[in-house]
């Protein structure tokens, strides 16, 4: 390769970083922001919380405020939090005194669990879905094929999660009602998180798929005497992968937003519960710390992404 | 100045050679669930707060359509009085929306240069945090309740209003009709008004749509987290919170109020899908 061209890359690379770190900050402000001008501060949310929140005596609030580091002006904070951030230190979680970044460590293998079972199911059933949509014969199937992937998500998530439950929970006891233990506790939590993500999924490679069917060498293919399940394999489908690939940011982010209605009504430990949890005992350090892993996942999906692209497509990176 | 048609969408729609039978139906039954909320009273007879404790969890019948709770409260007269309340809320969130978003989509797509520039960057921000999250972030700050969950979930769909408005901005920031206005001596915001909202009308009509039916799910799902209304108000998310508890014995109870709120966004969905296509092709 050309010496020119390998610091054109580099070049490119050290800006794509550049780009990501700065939306990880920008993001990190949004939600210091959110959570420590809008009302108040934290020290007054929780109050309001407690039960003897009116009673608070002074004093108290001001060893709450001291011991928080809230006592400061809010620039000084902001710069504190940042800096401490910077050396992956999130604050201690305020019900349980714990770090935040292990209290997300010790919980996080249970939604990556829930969430890659769940992403493969909803691959299966939406590339699945989209190709049967495909092939089928113009008419009712078709029409009835293509208008599940919006069914699915207009449900519910909790309500999915409900009646899933009531049917093969209580009604037959085929799988537990909660819990962490076991593949048989993550069947229907998976299914559950599955159905509004394999739509989504579906949505997207219905319409590659029908773009990539009408452009002239899908023709050109079909004119060769290709059949048609190799010209689906080998020809069209890797335009889906592209299209999931670079949708895959968004996909992992609404896993785990979808974790936090999923984990409550199964019960489950995992990062969505954790921030049910968080959210209900105003825990601002915790949900401060679900929202930036949430952006940082983001960013760094998106981030490899934009590296792999040019092993996957070889018309980008030329 | 009259083929300057102002809103393509519905203008399309009224021409359209076949009336769209399904777009009708989803059309009916949202107006429907409309009236409830305004006019429960019409709807059900009974009384959504009190309850006959002898006939507690009975399973639907012709009295009780959707059977009733634990402390013999009629659901159905409980999910009709309950639209009022999930309504108002879906509503402020789509006003919250479509008043942050819009405004500031238009302005950084007629603006563009270095203003769009920093508003595409602030998408990708706001494109990082889930809309959920945000949403769960915005409620720990203001507090529970149903006004302030449907302004978390309004503040956290402006982004999509913007990049909506922001689209339609560029598209139509060189059409003839505006450098039109403008070599008149029309100034910006006057163009952006008179001549750019009304073209983009059926686009964010569609999206107003859509936004609606994704912010019927995102109230219900936070107040079934228990973000919402206390509990002795109906409210749709809630009522399926409180039957979660009896799930065992009566499947009703979550079954039917939900099936309500998936008919809802279904239809608001599916309504909006048809605005979308047509907005295209008028448009």
């Amino acid at each position: 390769m050309l010496r020119r061209e390998m610091v054109r890359r580099a070049g490119a690379l050290a800006v794509r970083l550049a780009q990501s770190v700065a939306v990880l900050w920008a993001a990190f402000t949004v939600v210091f922001l959110i959570l420590h001008v809008l009302p108040g501060d934290p020290v007054s949310i929780m109050l309001s919380q407690s039960e003897d929140g009116l009673s608070a005596d002074p004093a108290q609030v001001a060893a709450l405020r001291a011991r928080y580091g809230l006592d400061r002006p809010l620039p000084v904070q902001y710069g504190i939090a940042l800096y401490r951030a910077l050396h992956l230190d999130f604050g201690q979680s305020i019900q349980t005194g714990q770090p935040v970044l292990a209290t997300l460590r010790d919980v996080l293998p249970g939604t990556a669990a829930l969430a890659s079972v769940a992403f493969a199911l909803a691959l299966l059933v939406g590339i699945a879905l989209a190709v049967a949509t495909h092939h089928a014969p113009e008419g009712a199937t078709k029409a009835a094929l293509a208008a599940l992937p919006a069914l699915g998500t207009a449900l519910p998530t909790f309500w999915v999660g409900l009646l899933l439950l009531q049917v093969f929970s209580f009604h037959w006891p085929l799988f537990p009602a909660m819990g962490n233990d076991g593949w048989r506790a993550l069947a229907l939590p998976a299914a559950t998180l599955a159905i509004p993500t394999s739509a989504r999924i579906a949505q997207i490679a219905g319409r590659t798929l029908a773009d990539a069917a009408a452009q002239p060498f899908a023709t050109a293919v079909a004119a060769r005497g290709v059949g048609r399940a190799r010209l689906m394999a080998v020809h069209l489908l890797p335009n889906v992968a592209i299209s999931l690939v670079t949708m895959s940011g968004l996909i992992a982010g609404n896993l785990l937003a979808g974790s936090v209605v999923t984990e409550t009504v199964f019960s489950r430990d995992g990062i969505g519960r954790l921030a049910q949890l968080a959210v209900q005992t105003k825990d601002i350090p915790v949900v401060e710390g679900v929202v930036l892993l949430a952006a940082s996942l983001f960013v760094a999906i998106n981030l490899a992404v934009d590296l792999l692209y040019p092993l996957l497509d070889p018309r980008i990176g030329k | 100045m009259t083929d300057i048609n102002p809103s393509p969408t519905w203008d399309a729609a009224l021409r359209s050679p076949r009336p769209d039978w399904l777009a009708l139906l989803c059309g009916l039954a949202l107006g429907l669930v409309f009236l409830w909320a305004v006019v429960p009273g019409w709807f059900s007879a009974a009384d959504p707060l009190r309850g006959i404790p002898a006939e507690a969890l009975r399973p639907p019948s012709a009295q009780h359509w959707f059977g009733t709770d634990h402390l013999g409260r009629d659901l159905f007269a409980r999910t009709v009085y309950g639209t009022t309340v999930s309504l108002q809320a879906c509503g402020l969130a789509v006003a919250v929306a479509l008043a942050g978003g819009v405004p500031m989509g238009l302005a950084a797509g007629f603006a563009g240069g270095r203003v769009d520039a920093l508003f595409m960057r602030a998408v990708d921000v706001a494109m990082a945090i889930p809309a959920l999250l945000l949403a769960l972030a915005i409620v720990t700050a203001l507090g529970f309740g149903t006004v302030r969950i449907a302004i978390a979930v309004g503040v956290s769909s402006i982004s999509s209003f913007a990049r909506i408005s922001r689209g339609e901005a560029v598209r139509l920031r060189h059409a003839l009709f505006v450098e039109a206005a403008r070599a008149s001596g029309v100034r910006t915001p006057a163009i952006m008004l008179r001549h750019v909202l009304p073209h983009a009308a059926g686009p964010i009509l569609a999206l107003v749509t859509l936004e609606f039916g994704t912010a019927v799910l995102a109230v219900s799902a936070l107040s079934f987290l228990g973000f919402g209304a206390p509990p002795p108000q109906p409210e749709w998310g809630l009522l399926i919170a409180e039957g979660r508890n009896y799930m065992a014995v009566a499947w009703w109870y979550t079954a039917l109020p939900g099936l309500v709120v998936a008919t809802v966004v279904l239809a608001a969905n599916h309504l909006a899908r048809t605005l979308r296509a047509r907005s295209v092709l008028g448009g």
